[in-house]
């Protein structure tokens, strides 16, 4: 699938955005983050910063954009309306939790908790508009939605991280949830990877033209000769070695590093460990954006099999 | 409304492909995009036409395949264009209501003035039957000619899909799937009609007929059967000593 960068900037701004936003809602409440309130303003300001330019990035593929408010209106039956209900739904409670806590100092539970459910709801929706896609078999399957969860979480407790350090909060217990939610992401994305490298599609030339029972499919005469719409959209691909390499950088940023780097707090506070988390949190969203252009560039569409495509 | 209809109609308008009889002659392709540039959906935008690169929107897409190998192998032409699904997930997809399937006859259809261009319905479709117009931003697809099959100012022999209407062989036929009588439903049952895909779930409505069996020798091109082989490999007495004489 052709890798949009808008869309790609989308799920990881938005990602770091509402793990950040599910985090605060929760730690809040439970005292666990500073209730000063240039605290709540800068750690509610970013994490609905990076929402609200994900999602505004997100209007930038649509043919109109004009017409972006029409996507509201079928969450009966469409993961990507639900996106944008859940996401409008969201700013809600988050912004009347950030309200009270930033203007009155109150530091509401209710408001935290349903921000923070709101934000699951939004990044399971989001995973759930390439989960539903049954033509792209690397989407179709049970490891999708796991893993934008957890890299919501990973980048969200690392940003979080970054902040408490700016503000001398660090603490030992977020040290060691940032560590739980890198390995939980490693697991889950190697996972991912291991499957679609080991898994294709049920569907095959053959089945694609129904002339199985004649023999093997193959092509033999494209239907145009330049390019057209599906294969620039679903034709996108790369190089094996190219897929190899972006692999390795991905888990360098978005996993082996910020994890040696979020053991620092655990050792030495102070210095260290505050740059420590200047650096986990942008190497590991660097690392996430790579993982999800590959999460677009691997992805095969089905219809390529009429193009002469061996598997999907 | 993206949901599907419910109660769905009894009738579904659709195509039946032979592939035994396309010869890849491209007619249907051109002739649908010449009614269709012309018709609801158009314009079907062509982008750098006299170009290097030319790219544009086409409902219908011939492909030629290699099916089999050696002695055995065959040349298949494959038209592929909207199947009009009675579970089109590029229908469920769609969060603006662009994208209908209509209850009376099951054509699935794209309104354009509600459609946002996010594409994800071309996504949803293992058909490729959904073409994004750049120029407009909007998606567009086979209407299945719902600007001719109703066109009451037409002659009735004429209210067929321009696919249809412009097959040179006949091997295109349009009509009710819905209706186990109807002529291509017959046709359907009789030669083993398939639906492409079928492990994807999408219940397309169009179906394709098989190429029938391939004669397997001289005997079976329909040639009379005392014509079939005329002289003996071999014979005796005089003639058999001339021929062998010639034969040297």
């Amino acid at each position: 699938m052709h890798p949009s960068f808008s869309v790609i900037f989308f799920t990881t701004a938005s990602g770091a955005g509402y793990g950040l936003l599910a985090l605060l809602g929760v730690l809040a409440p439970l005292g666990v983050v500073p209730h000063r309130t240039l605290f709540a303003f800068v750690a509610l300001g970013l994490a609905l910063g990076l929402i609200t330019a994900g999602l505004l990035s997100s209007t930038f593929h649509l043919g109109r954009p004009e017409r972006a408010l029409r996507a509201f209106s079928q969450w009966r039956s469409s993961w990507l309306s639900r996106e944008g209900v859940a996401s409008v739904a969201t700013y809600i409670p988050a912004g009347l939790f950030a309200a009270l806590w930033v203007f009155s100092g109150i530091v509401s539970p209710l408001l935290g908790f349903l921000a923070a459910a709101g934000a699951v709801v939004t990044v399971i929706c989001t995973a759930m508009i390439y989960r539903s896609l049954k033509p792209i078999q690397r989407w179709h399957n049970g490891w999708v939605v796991p893993n934008y969860l957890a890299f919501a979480l990973m980048t969200g407790v690392l940003w979080l991280g970054l902040l408490l350090q700016l503000f001398g909060a660090g603490k030992d217990g977020l040290a060691w949830v940032a560590l739980g939610a890198i390995v939980l992401a490693t697991v889950l994305k190697l996972g991912y990877w291991r499957f679609i490298d080991t898994s294709s599609s049920a569907s095959t030339a053959e089945s694609a033209t129904g002339l199985g029972a004649l023999g093997k499919v193959r092509l033999f005469e494209a239907p145009h000769t330049s390019e057209n719409y599906l294969l620039k959209e679903m034709g996108f691909r790369i190089a094996r070695k190219h897929a190899a390499k972006l692999r390795r950088i991905a888990f360098l940023l978005a996993f082996a590093l910020p994890f040696v780097l979020s053991l620092v707090p655990l050792l030495a506070m102070g210095w260290p460990a505050a740059l420590a988390a200047l650096l986990a949190a942008p190497l590991a969203t660097i690392g996430v954006l790579t993982e999800r252009w590959l999460f677009f560039a691997e992805a095969k569409h089905a219809v390529m099999l009429y193009y002469g495509a061996a598997r999907a | 409304m993206t949901s599907l209809p419910d109660p769905v109609g009894a009738k579904r308008l659709g195509l039946v492909i032979d592939l035994d009889i396309c010869v890849g002659c491209h007619a249907c392709a051109v002739n649908c995009k010449e009614w269709n540039a012309g018709g609801i959906a158009a314009p079907l935008t062509d982008l750098d036409p006299y170009g290097a690169e030319p790219t544009g929107v086409w409902f219908n897409r011939v492909h030629s395949f290699e099916v089999g190998e050696g002695a055995s192998g065959r040349t298949v032409h494959f038209p592929r264009s909207c199947l009009h699904c009675a579970e089109p997930a590029c229908v469920t997809v769609c969060p603006t209501g662009a994208s209908y399937k209509r209850a009376e006859d099951g054509i699935v259809l794209v309104d354009e003035d509600l459609c946002i261009g996010c594409k994800l319905c071309s996504w949803a479709c293992p058909y490729g039957a959904r073409e994004f117009d750049e120029d407009v931003g909007v998606m567009k697809k086979c209407t299945l000619c719902i600007d001719r099959i109703y066109n009451e100012t037409f002659d009735p022999a004429d209210r067929v899909p321009a696919c249809v209407a412009t097959c040179p062989v006949s091997a295109r036929h349009f009509g009710d799937l819905g209706d186990p009588g109807s002529a291509v439903s017959q046709m359907v049952a009789e030669r083993g009609g398939y639906d492409l895909m079928p492990e994807m779930g999408y219940a397309p409505t169009n179906k394709y007929l098989p190429p029938r069996p391939r004669k397997a020798s001289a005997g079976c091109t329909g040639a009379l059967a005392e014509l079939a082989p005329a002289i003996p490999a071999r014979s005796s007495g005089l003639l058999g000593w001339i021929d062998q004489l010639l034969s040297r």
